[in-house]
């Protein structure tokens, strides 16, 4: 071969490898305030962030969209790795894991220093959920918290006129409404979800955890109750037994009215308005949970704006959190998101007090409990949906469920009541 | 410069990156499965404790972990042979001298292979979907009942055993090709004076021959299918019913998910040791078999 | 048997293979052109009626798939050159060079094929983070840069060339470096093909390992945002499949075209040594 043919090909070598110097490059971190968002609300701020830029020229942030099915892990990942963004959209159920794992800077100081940021206009029961040892980790962003929508056109259809106010009078419904030989099921409850039966038990007096959360409390009666309701709920074949890796399209099926029912969240109420057509908008609505007897407690659930401790651009991206704190830019999210502001001065507006959808949320907020302040809820609680899953399928009963979930929690909890033996020791 | 010391310096990038980023990880990986490293030893290894065996005992009694077991075993005994089927059949009718425009199936076979399997788990997913998917079109078109396939903690197993078929028969279909261009011609020619049909021939003569690549192929094999990760990750996330949660990906939820990276080193080990005894079990019986027949 | 019969038979049989194994990239090819939501019908629709490339501007717009291409190119490149010299080095030196335990040394090599790649990865992973190299290309490429079997490959190949050779060109007093070089290199460059094409593929097909240690998005490479996608279960069928073309499609085409290559290296490495 001759030495020009072999010039030509270390030629195309360099060529390749200065490209992908060059992608490498360009694939540099950049100097800019990197915010983790979750799900959609990361498109949202995209659209709320040229404001906030044109005030704050010398800031520039770099919003990353992650999927909220992964949110947990890769939070936990970043930390485990030290590559924790600057800030993050953070559900609250996971502060006390984060909190445990030192991840998150204190932000007291912050709103002490803060005009706009003032936590007597917070939902009490919400601004708690931020509070670990007396120390301020989170400002609240959006509440969520789990209730039905329903299709008022069919509870019409069958002669209902008001969506369920108790177990019984749902269940009374969800049998009108289920026709499983045609496919038509009363209510989806994705079985890989663990919020359903979470809000369910929530509404019991018995916590979840006992002994000042060293052991699973499942075997407790009111847990028992809970899961018994949930698990009939797919032996009556009111709800079909899928996971929500089949369901691909949740929202379409609820507007064919292949479910009358849908346990879910706020920020459902914008998908529903986005993706349903327009002549189907009328014909649904929100309510709120049915408990035992009457209204019943829901999740107090929502996401916080943290900081991260190590980040290095802390003040760059409190400025963040407090231009995403303003109520009129709470309800512009609300109107791009469909997710609740957690500030009563943000629901002040004609457009939330006025929205039928949205009212539902606020009168469920009004009763709503957080979980078990514990480093290891996330897992107990998946933990708890897997175990549930399986008696739904038939493998154990509501009994052996639960003494299966107290076994397990037992074990995931172990660590944690070593640390607080040898904490009580040493004093 | 010396040959020897050449020969080290040669050596030496090649033997670095194995030893620092695989050799002391192994080592490492086994100290640390007699750790209970977790979470909160992450955030302050004062919370670290020793356990020597403590979390291989924990695993024995642990059902999650005995399923996954199970469910590993179940892909590798049903998806090795079935694969392997494929692959021999699909070698033998390559090889057949009856067969026309070889190059051209022997590339489209093999295409799987090279795909990306995570792209094609994807791709698997909607085909496999219970109500929009071909797989139930063809089946409604043959008037059989539409089949849960991802859904159903019967099926999912199956449907992934599948998959695995479909994207891997090609790799061993050129190896076991290439085995029978091997063959001398002149045996076959024997075997057909004889008046042996077909079948007898593959029996006694490509089959004996065949042999020894055969089991290499199918140690290979099984050992790939014990490392099933990527597929239940895509298509099933473990589920329906934990069904398809392998013993890499109970590992991978333990370890990744919720850092517990004493209990999944010790998973992985474990994973380890059963290969090890699965594979050198099959070395074993197929020396003692050749012995047998030779005998 | 009649024999046009068992011809038929065989032809058949191996046209309802080539069916099968290619239904689905055909299929995945067809409804990545079709209009967002029209696949998701009864029958299934085979062929795209109104064939439209918005999911592709879709994937590159929003998505940010130019950056997972890049991504992907950038380590599987890398990967591949990187290894490609140490494994060329390593598998001449234990062909071809004399040293005091070599078989051993080899054959010990050889015996960590034995041990699956994931029981590394968790200390691998503390490692990184110690050192502060998760989420970052290195931490990717680093553990890529040699293997066992490119070792072994090579060795087998290097073992074929002849020893007058070498000792001709050190009798002139060439240093084993420059031998190296100039000598063995373009000898061994049947390997080279063989071994840069198969390590490209297995590194853009890897899953687990980048799974694991590329913790940002803006570094995961297209397997990754795919699955990302993919659990998110947001996205249509028609913008997966989109994806699912952008991400097999540079492999099949770089196997396509250097078939023998591959094929050649997939034997040689499965001959035992």
């Amino acid at each position: 071969m001759g030495m020009g043919a072999r010039r030509g090909a270390w030629l195309r070598w360099v060529v390749i490898v200065a490209v992908l110097c060059l992608a490498g490059c360009a694939g540099k971190r950049t100097d800019a305030l990197v915010f983790w968002t979750f799900g959609p609300e990361g498109e949202a701020v995209a659209q709320l962030l040229p404001d906030f830029e044109r005030t704050h020229p010398d800031i520039q942030v770099e919003v990353q969209q992650l999927p909220l099915s992964a949110a947990h892990q890769k939070l936990l990942t970043a930390i485990a790795g030290g590559t924790t963004p600057d800030m993050a959209q953070l559900g609250n159920t996971w502060l006390p894991e984060l909190v445990a794992l030192h991840a998150l800077a204190p932000l007291q100081r912050h709103v002490a220093d803060s005009a706009n940021v003032t936590s007597s206009d917070y939902f009490a029961s919400i601004w708690a959920t931020n509070v670990s040892d007396g120390q301020l980790y989170g400002i609240p962003w959006y509440v969520d918290t789990r209730l039905l929508f329903y299709r008022s056109d069919l509870l019409k259809q069958a002669g209902f006129d008001a969506p369920p106010r108790d177990w019984a009078g749902w269940r009374r419904m969800l049998a009108a409404l289920s026709h499983p030989e045609r496919k038509v099921y009363g209510i989806l409850l994705p079985t890989n979800e663990y919020e359903q039966l979470l809000s369910l038990a929530l509404q019991q007096p018995d916590p979840l955890l006992r002994d000042g959360d060293r052991y699973g409390n499942f075997e407790s009666a009111g847990f028992e109750r809970a899961l018994t309701f949930y698990v009939d709920t797919f032996r009556l074949r009111q709800a079909p037994v899928v996971t929500n890796v089949e369901v691909s399209n949740p929202w379409e099926e609820f507007g064919r009215g292949t479910y009358a029912f849908y346990l879910s969240g706020p920020w459902n109420i914008g998908e529903f308005r986005k993706r349903l057509p327009a002549a189907e908008q009328a014909d649904w609505s929100t309510a709120p949970l049915p408990g035992p007897d009457g209204p019943g407690a829901g999740l107090a659930g929502g996401a916080s704006l943290v900081v991260f401790r190590a980040s290095k651009r802390r003040r760059a991206a409190w400025a963040l959190i407090e231009y995403l704190s303003q109520p009129e830019v709470q309800q512009r999210f609300y109107r791009l998101t469909g997710d609740m502001p957690p500030r009563r001065s943000s629901w002040d507006s004609p457009l939330l007090r006025d929205d039928v959808q949205a009212r539902a949320f606020r009168d469920q907020l009004e009763r709503v409990k957080p979980t078990p302040a514990v480093p290891e809820w996330e897992r107990i609680a998946v933990m708890m949906q897997q175990v549930a899953a399986r008696a739904v399928a038939g493998e154990l009963t509501v009994d052996q469920a639960a003494a299966e979930m107290d076994r397990q929690a037992d074990r995931i909890l172990a660590k944690r009541r070593w640390l607080l033996d040898r904490a009580e020791a040493k004093r | 410069m010396s040959a020897r010391r050449a020969a080290w310096l040669f050596l030496a990038p090649a033997l670095l990156v194995l030893g620092v980023f695989f050799l002391i990880p192994v080592l490492g990986a086994l100290v640390l499965s007699f750790t209970d490293y977790d979470l909160y030893a992450l955030a302050d290894l004062h919370n670290l404790r020793f356990v020597a065996l403590g979390n291989y005992w924990a695993l024995l009694h642990r059902p999650a972990f005995w399923a996954a077991l199970g469910h590993t075993f179940y892909f590798v005994a049903v998806g090795v042979p079935l694969s392997l089927a494929a692959s021999l059949g699909a070698a033998l009718l390559l090889h057949s001298r009856l067969a026309r425009c070889k190059a051209f199936f022997r590339t489209a076979l093999f295409a799987p292979v090279v795909t990306t399997a995570v792209a094609m788990a994807v791709v698997w997913r909607y085909l496999f979907n219970t109500r929009y998917g071909w797989a139930n079109h063809l089946l409604g078109m043959l008037g059989i009942h539409p089949v849960d396939w991802l859904g159903d903690p019967h099926w999912a197993m199956p449907t992934i055993i599948l998959f695995a078929v479909w994207k891997n028969f090609g790799y061993n279909m050129i190896i076991l090709l290439a085995g029978l261009q091997a063959i001398p011609v002149e045996l076959y020619e024997a075997a057909r004076i004889d008046g042996a049909s077909a079948w007898r021939q593959f029996r006694h003569v490509s089959l004996p021959l065949l042999g020894p690549t055969l089991l290499m192929v199918a140690i290979l094999t099984v050992s790939g299918y014990f490392q099933l990760f990527a597929e239940p990750y895509v298509m099933t996330e473990g589920g329906p019913l934990e069904s398809t949660t392998s013993v890499l990906y109970l590992m991978y939820e333990d370890g990744f998910q919720w850092w517990n990276l004493g209990v999944a080193s010790a998973e992985a080990f474990v994973l380890f040791l059963v290969m090890f005894a699965v594979t050198a079990a099959m070395l074993r019986l197929s020396s003692r078999e050749q012995a047998g027949e030779a005998a | 048997m009649n024999p046009r019969l068992a011809k038929a038979l065989v032809n058949g049989l191996l046209l309802g293979g080539a069916l099968v194994a290619l239904f689905p990239l055909a299929w995945m090819l067809a409804v990545s052109f079709m209009p967002p939501g029209t696949s998701n019908a009864l029958p299934p629709p085979l062929w795209p009626a109104n064939p439209t490339l918005d999911n592709y501007r879709q994937l590159f717009g929003h998505a940010g798939m130019w950056r997972y291409l890049l991504n992907s190119l950038l380590i599987s490149g890398a990967i591949t050159l990187l290894s490609l010299a140490c494994n060329l080095l390593a598998g001449y030196a234990f062909a071809k060079l004399r040293f005091a335990g070599r078989e051993r040394l080899f054959r010990m090599l050889l015996g960590l094929l034995v041990i699956p790649a994931q029981v590394a990865m968790l200390p691998l992973f503390l490692m990184f983070k110690y050192t502060g190299l998760v989420d970052s290309y290195a931490g990717v490429v680093l553990p890529g840069m040699a293997t066992v079997l490119g070792i072994f490959l090579v060795r087998q190949y290097a073992r074929g060339l002849p020893d007058e050779l070498l000792e001709a060109a050190r009798i002139d007093g060439a240093s084993e470096l420059r031998i190296f070089v100039c000598v063995v290199l373009p000898l061994l460059r049947p390997v080279v093909a063989t071994l840069a094409i198969l390590t490209f593929l297995t590194a853009w097909n890897d899953f687990m390992w980048p799974l694991i240690e590329l913790t940002g998005q803006g570094h995961y490479t297209l397997p990754l945002g795919l699955a990302s996608l993919a659990r998110e279960h947001t996205e249509g069928t028609e913008q997966m499949m989109a994806g699912s073309v952008l991400t097999v499609l540079p492999v099949l085409v770089l196997f396509l075209s250097m078939q023998r290559h591959y094929l050649d290296g997939l034997l040689m490495g499965s001959v035992k040594g």
